[in-house]
């Protein structure tokens, strides 16, 4: 499996639409220096910071996803299902949509949609306040179950906002808003790297911590609580650290969807455990292998197009998980 | 017994569920219960009395209306639940065919109010699952998946996690629901085993009336309403409690046998003779297909069944006229 990283991590940073020598690739990345500035200008400013995003994102997301489909018993939770990447949606809505702000505009236009710091913090707020609304309302309630419905209903609340926002918008800035939803990893450089590796370092490092009472939780709330877990003390720490993993991808990279739902059903069938002190390093070690091959896919080798990422991985994943599940090997994980 | 000092008691405890605002539901209660190691104690009762409010309660998941339950000198409510994890284990009706779970990671999970931050497990813990598999015969599952297990393997397999726990009280709610009857007289006996053998105390709610007269030390009955007698399975027999919590139309509780009658109302007489089991089994039948059996001899119908097994035969008489009959489906087609 590091192998297979590896292979993927380097073929996603040769392969591109400008054609670079894997020879070339190898020498850039171990000395950087090679014969060709442009080559080293591609290399250290555009594919490796994309590679490390496409690395960082299938970390962030595989593993938040795991932690919402255990905390609800339920194969089908994503990072989604609390209704975080929507918050952080409707903080880029209110930005790109409110066409009044001439400031607003500007940036993005000046930045590009996915690299603007003003999209970044619009987003991280939007979510943010959708992870303090939904933590306040859970710490009332006892049913997991129920925190789960209280969360897709405010999603759902949420996008039909951005819905009524789009409504009124113009064709425009509706476009501008569309391609953010498409999920980009190329829009993250530098120090904003820098910050996302934060943030999701500090998402995994708790979350990994919380292993044991992730394992607890797969029982449920009663046997969960009769092995002395305080439930909604777990809770908020597992729906903190979901919400800092996903809140933070979606502010930088825009939402990407299937990634968070399928990779942990693969780390469960591959490794054929239920324990989270395996899960979460295996759901970031294949989480960061389909993220770099969706990526090469959507750079569509040989060819000057860059397809929007948040296609991709659906389109390669959803096979791949439809074949491990109910393909002849049956490897069932839930 | 007496002079043991109790593992668990209550002292007015009246137990019950918020209805709205500001309102308590009391489903029962005042309650004052003891409970003492090594001792196995079946909660009877009809559904809907209150078992499982009983038991959760007991068990520090949900909060009493009001008394005290104190467990091992310390009152419950006092303690952390870390604390009460090392003192009471549970097997519930929750569904935990989820989630990619092998039967030996199940087991395992009861270390986890002792192990550390990662939950890693020590060799002393590995111990303790391996002694909690060896007593609740379940080595055979270990390799394989929850969801493979049948309901009375799984059944095995939690109450194993709950040995693992370690607890000198282990609380069950209706292990006995969806098994079939070897497995039901299994589970039951190896409850008994453990209780004695472990000293812990088990403290289980059940619907096998029998199978709880037969190894329950203590047996509370619960009746709908609130009510709880508390003591030895014959001394409830004895005063009548059974009789009283389970009254319902149509049903009686038989002192002389220990079991559940349904009544028959027949619409003809008949005289049985006959000794033995045929006999036995000739009368059950007939009371089920609408007969009186009468022993006076004015009736018109009469039987009489000799023969042991499969050479009983069926004499009957009746209007004076006799007919011999081999079978017992037989006889009861012509009548």
């Amino acid at each position: 499996m590091l192998s297979i990283l590896l292979v993927a991590f380097l073929l996603d940073v040769a392969l591109g639409s400008v054609h670079i020598p894997l020879k070339e690739v190898i020498k850039v990345l171990f000395t950087s220096d090679s014969g060709n500035d442009t080559w080293v200008y591609i290399i250290e400013k555009i594919r490796l910071p994309k590679a490390l995003t496409a690395i960082i994102v299938g970390c962030g997301l595989s593993v938040s996803g795991l932690q919402m489909q255990t905390l609800f018993r339920n194969p089908l939770a994503g990072p989604s299902v609390l209704g975080i990447t929507a918050g952080a949606s409707l903080g880029v809505a209110l930005v790109m949509l409110s066409a009044g702000s001439i400031t607003s505009l500007y940036t993005i236009k000046e930045l590009g949609i996915s690299g603007s710091w003003l999209i970044i913090v619009a987003s991280s707020l939007g979510a943010a306040l959708i992870m303090i609304l939904i933590v306040s309302i859970s710490s009332s309630l006892k049913d997991n179950v129920i925190v789960l419905i209280v969360g897709v209903m405010i999603g759902n609340i949420t996008l039909s906002v951005i819905s009524i926002w789009q409504y009124f918008s113009s064709p425009e800035l509706i476009k501008d808003y569309l391609l953010w939803t498409f999920g980009s990893l190329g829009g993250v450089t530098g120090g904003q790297l820098g910050i996302l590796a934060i943030v999701v370092f500090a998402g995994l490092l708790i979350s990994f911590l919380s292993s044991k009472l992730l394992d607890a939780l797969l029982l449920g709330d009663n046997y969960a609580r009769s092995m002395g877990l305080t439930v909604k003390r777990a809770r908020i720490l597992i729906i903190g650290s979901t919400s800092i993993l996903a809140g933070g991808i979606t502010a930088f990279c825009g939402p990407i969807g299937f990634i968070g739902i399928a990779v942990p059903h693969l780390a469960r069938a591959l490794f054929n455990t239920s324990n989270h002190r395996i899960l979460i390093p295996a759901c970031c070690l294949i989480g960061t292998v389909l993220m770099l091959i969706c990526d090469i896919v959507a750079q569509l080798p040989g060819s000057q197009t860059v397809l929007p990422i948040n296609v991709i991985t659906a389109l390669v994943g959803s096979p791949v998980v439809i074949w491990i599940i109910a393909g002849p090997t049956k490897l069932r994980g839930f | 017994m007496a002079a043991q000092t109790s593992l668990l008691h209550t002292s007015g405890l009246t137990i019950g569920y918020q209805a709205g605002k500001g309102k308590t539901k009391v489903i029962a209660g005042p309650l004052d219960l003891e409970l003492h190691a090594g001792q196995l104690i079946c909660l009877l009762g009809p559904n809907g009395c209150g078992k499982s409010t009983l038991l959760r309660t007991i068990a520090g998941l949900q909060h009493p209306l009001n008394g005290e339950i104190i467990l091992d000198g310390a009152a419950l409510k006092k303690l952390k639940p870390a604390q009460v994890a090392r003192k009471i284990s549970l097997v519930l009706t929750d569904n935990v065919r989820s989630g990619n779970l092998d039967v030996y990671s199940l087991i395992s999970l009861g270390r986890y109010p002792y192990s550390g931050w990662l939950g890693i497990l020590t060799e002393q813990d590995k111990l303790i699952i391996e002694q909690a598999i060896r007593a609740t015969h379940t080595a055979a599952f270990l390799g394989r998946k929850m969801d493979s297990l049948s309901d009375g393997e799984c059944q095995k397999v939690m109450l194993a996690r709950a040995m693992a726990q370690d607890t000198p009280l282990i609380i069950l709610d209706e292990p006995t629901a969806h098994l079939d009857l070897p497995s039901r007289i299994q589970l039951m006996r190896l409850l008994h085993q453990l209780a004695k053998e472990t000293n812990k105390a088990i403290l289980l709610s059940t619907h096998e009336l029998d199978l709880a007269l037969q190894v329950a030390d203590q047996i509370w009955l619960m009746s709908n309403g609130g009510h709880l007698d508390a003591g030895l399975p014959e001394e409830l027999v004895l005063n009548g409690s059974f009789q009283q919590a389970f009254d319902k139309d149509g049903i009686a509780f038989d002192a002389a046998s220990g079991t559940f009658n349904i009544h028959y109302t027949g619409k003809r007489n008949i005289k049985v003779t006959g000794e033995g089991i045929a006999a036995f089994w000739t009368k059950k039948a007939l009371v089920r297909n609408g007969f009186n059996i009468s022993l006076s001899d004015e009736n018109e119908l009469s039987v009489s069944v000799s023969g042991e097994g499969p050479d009983s035969l069926w004499t009957i008489q009746q209007n004076n006229k006799t007919t011999i009959y081999t079978s017992l489906r037989e006889f009861l087609d012509t009548l």
